[in-house]
């Protein structure tokens, strides 16, 4: 039997869940159910959506929501707390050690073909400091739980984690329809996220900023996926969302065209990949840079956040090494540990496997979104036996890991609270100082029995709430 | 403000009052097409022609009231179409989303794809609903900018649009009608041309106001001093170049700078105040509101010039 988050083996319910537990009681479980589909029209017509590629069918889709909130307790988040700070400060001094000197492979600790060979490296970043050494500003860390004690790390996100809109708009899709949940105040506010970004951002302006910096949020633009979520947090934050097309480079600034002519732009917050920020530097094909972007970035004539070459923390054969990190860089013991993960470039644990790959979950390294991954035990034989033969033919692409036995959160069925496997991703601020707002996004698998909560295969999210004192 | 938001507010505004005025235009055509004796296929023709696509439908072949509504409720080929209209100001909003209200956004993402389910058939046989949900969805996404927007050179934007699309409707409208407010026609037409003018009116939603203004009786100067000369109807060609000139000069004073459109705008509004509608008839109506047409036109060319618009 996996943990299971509101219920006691014995069926009573958590503390935590008595409030959660009273208030099903007293709706039911078909009033629920209605008030479900009033939640569902109040996204449809905020528009909360996403965008699904290739798929034909409705172009801007909702992504699922569970009534039911998913809780921590104060001590549960004191722990989390810590250690999702720890690692966000770890993988930034990783970040600024790979793009300076390595010690962390000459003290061989890291291979270095594993960084200097990988395709996130990025060597036009090496020699460079960004402002306040931050290279990701906001480190999304999407973990698991197991148990009442047990909390591991399933990935690290430092590039641009998305999803934090949902965090948001939960909370206030849930205070909306449920005011009487929060009138104790005994729920800590997720709401002053979208300040505690800006500050985080202004505190990273570069160092031709003078004044004031002025922020933006950089969009590839209205059809991209997550194109919500770049309207709402500008909007919230107050700032300008910008499409390449309104940047230019001159005289080593950033300038954005306006109305009143062009106006100089400190602070980037960019949610567009590294390879199509500059097409100077990096893809010339690419039709959505910014030319010369980089080069003022290196002058100090505009902050990107998150920094080029930041996927090299968040690379799922980097992974394996972060709780060494935490010991090498701040000589402290890793509060969250890491999935035991097998490298499948390594003979011995390819060797393993290959035998075991029936009982593991196998992924590309480089994948991402749930997609290319094989979840031994409720795959058939003949899918084992085609991963295996994908593994061998390119065994340092692949990694594997057990099949844990996730802990379930309570879901809203159709005639009952039920178990779903669920992760977590809060996410971490890093400017001058650290920043952690109590809360994340929680996604759920809304199939019983499935481990994959990624929102273009079916998971759905839900309100995560962390309890205060 | 960035100019792509400046660009798309305007064009948002515009695109909704686009959708209303075709909307009208359908009700106009099917009042026409019932009128005794009335030549069904030239009104259908005249109503595409105030739509400013008539090249879309080849001379000497009827042009019916299915053609009709499919081409302006439902085309996505044509641009002017309700449906395409609907479908770029949501895109415009989208966009610019950053600068509009929770209200705005909700009044155009509200039934954004609706239309996609209707053919041509059922698009006729449920044409009023349909246009009364249009009128609708604009009244409402105004009235949401109205009483939510910050009064910010945003605001400004979007009700120089709006401002810019209505005159253009109102003249277009005098355009396919002029040759019934001839006054020769007065004495021909009869009965006709009566019901010919309060289609006009009844399409521009001015027929009561008429009425209040200069009661019961229709003269061609009239319906032409109203329609383009009173600056009290929020439709006519005065109200509305009155309305940009206001906006316009808001926007030089936010900027602190104006431009090639600022001088255009006091030219066409000097030129109008000087008009009345014998003098109107004196030049030519058809004249004159070619020349209305030519400076909006222009006029839209250099608002995008001066603020930089892509």
């Amino acid at each position: 039997m996996p943990f299971h988050e509101m219920f006691e083996p014995d069926g009573s319910v958590r503390p935590c869940y008595d409030e959660v537990q009273q208030w099903v009681e007293r709706t039911g479980i078909a009033g629920l159910n209605r008030r479900l589909d009033e939640a569902e029209a109040i996204f449809r017509r905020i528009g909360i959506t996403f965008a699904v590629y290739g798929e034909g069918g409705d172009p801007e889709r909702l992504i699922p929501f569970d009534l039911l909130p998913r809780i921590f307790t104060a001590q549960e988040w004191r722990l989390l707390d810590k250690g999702i700070r720890q690692r966000a400060r770890a993988l930034n001094a990783f970040l600024h050690d790979v793009y300076h000197r390595g010690e962390i492979v000459k003290a061989g600790i890291m291979p270095a073909d594993i960084i200097y060979n990988n395709s996130a490296y990025l060597a036009e970043m090496a020699d460079f400091t960004p402002p306040g050494k931050v290279y990701s500003h906001i480190v999304g860390i999407d973990i698991v739980r197991t148990g009442p004690e047990g909390f591991e790390v399933l990935e690290d996100n430092c590039r641009t984690p998305s999803g934090v809109s949902y965090m948001l708009e939960n909370r206030e899709i849930m205070t909306r329809m449920f005011p009487e949940l929060f009138s104790q105040g005994l729920v800590a506010p997720v709401d002053d996220y979208p300040a505690e970004l800006l500050k985080s951002l202004k505190e990273v302006a570069p160092p031709a900023c003078k004044g004031d910096p002025v922020v933006v949020v950089l969009t590839p633009g209205s059809l991209n996926s997550a194109y919500y979520e770049h309207s709402f947090l500008a909007d919230l934050m107050g700032v300008e969302l910008v499409e390449p097309a309104d940047l230019f480079v001159d005289e080593d600034r950033v300038w954005m065209k306006t109305t009143l002519g062009p106006k100089a732009v400190d602070v980037i917050y960019r949610r567009i990949d590294d390879e199509y920020l500059d097409p100077l530097v990096f893809r010339p094909d690419s039709l959505l840079g910014v030319p010369g972007i980089f080069s003022v970035y290196r002058n100090g004539g505009v902050t990107l956040a998150s920094a080029p070459g930041s996927g090299i923390a968040d690379d799922k054969a980097v992974y394996i090494y972060v709780p060494e990190m935490i010991r090498f860089y701040l000589g402290e013991k890793p509060i969250l540990d890491n999935i035991r993960t097998w490298q499948c470039g390594k003979p011995d644990e390819l060797a393993y496997v290959l035998e075991h790959l029936h009982e593991l979950v196998a992924k590309e390294v480089h994948g991402s979104g749930g997609y290319g991954m094989l979840i031994g035990p409720k795959a058939s034989k003949a899918e084992v036996e085609a991963y295996a033969e994908r593994i061998r033919a390119n065994p340092a692409e692949f990694i594997a890991q057990p099949t844990l036995d996730l802990s379930t959160v309570p879901t809203l069925g159709p005639a009952s609270v039920v178990g779903r496997h669920a992760d977590f991703r809060p996410y971490c601020l890093v400017g001058k100082q650290i920043r952690l707002v109590p809360g994340g996004l929680t996604r759920v698998a809304l199939t019983e029995g499935s481990l994959v909560v990624n929102s273009s295969q079916g998971g759905g999210v839900k309100d995560t709430w962390v309890m205060q004192e | 403000m960035l100019s792509r938001t400046a660009e798309n507010l305007f064009w948002m505004a515009r695109y909704m009052e686009r959708a209303e005025s075709t909307a009208r235009l359908l009700t106009m055509g099917q009042r026409m097409a019932i009128l005794p004796g009335a030549h069904h296929r030239e009104e259908w023709r005249s109503v595409v022609r105030a739509t400013g696509a008539e090249h879309q439908f080849p001379e000497g072949k009827p042009v019916t009231e299915s053609d009709v509504v499919s081409f302006l409720m439902l085309d996505l080929d044509n641009p002017s179409s309700i449906r395409s209209c609907l479908l770029k100001a949501r895109a415009n909003a989208k966009s610019a989303r950053t600068m509009l209200t929770q209200d705005m956004w909700e009044s155009l993402n509200e039934g954004w794809r609706k239309l996609d389910s209707y053919d041509i058939a059922e698009a006729r046989a449920q044409m009023p609903t349909l246009i009364d949900w249009v009128k609708t969805r604009v009244m409402t996404f105004r009235g949401a900018a109205d009483s939510g927007q910050l009064r910010n050179e945003g605001h400004d934007f979007l009700r120089t649009g709006s401002a810019l699309e209505r005159a253009q409707m109102t003249l277009r409208l005098l355009d396919v009608k002029y040759y019934v407010l001839l006054p020769e026609t007065e004495v021909i037409g009869g009965n006709r041309d009566h019901y010919q003018w309060t289609s006009v009116l009844y399409a521009l939603s001015g027929a009561r106001a008429y009425h209040h203004v200069y009661g019961g009786t229709y003269t061609p100067w009239q319906i032409t001093d109203f329609l383009m000369l009173n600056t009290l109807f929020p439709r006519s060609v005065a109200f509305c170049y009155h309305e940009l000139a206001h906006r316009l000069q808001r926007l030089a004073g936010w900027h602190d700078h104006s431009g090639p459109c600022h001088e255009t705008i006091d030219r066409m509004v000097a030129e109008l105040d000087a008009l009345d509608s014998g003098e109107i008839f004196r030049r030519g109506l058809h004249e004159t509101v070619q020349h209305g047409l030519m400076m909006t036109n222009r006029l839209g060319f250099e608002i995008a010039q001066t603020y930089h618009f892509g």
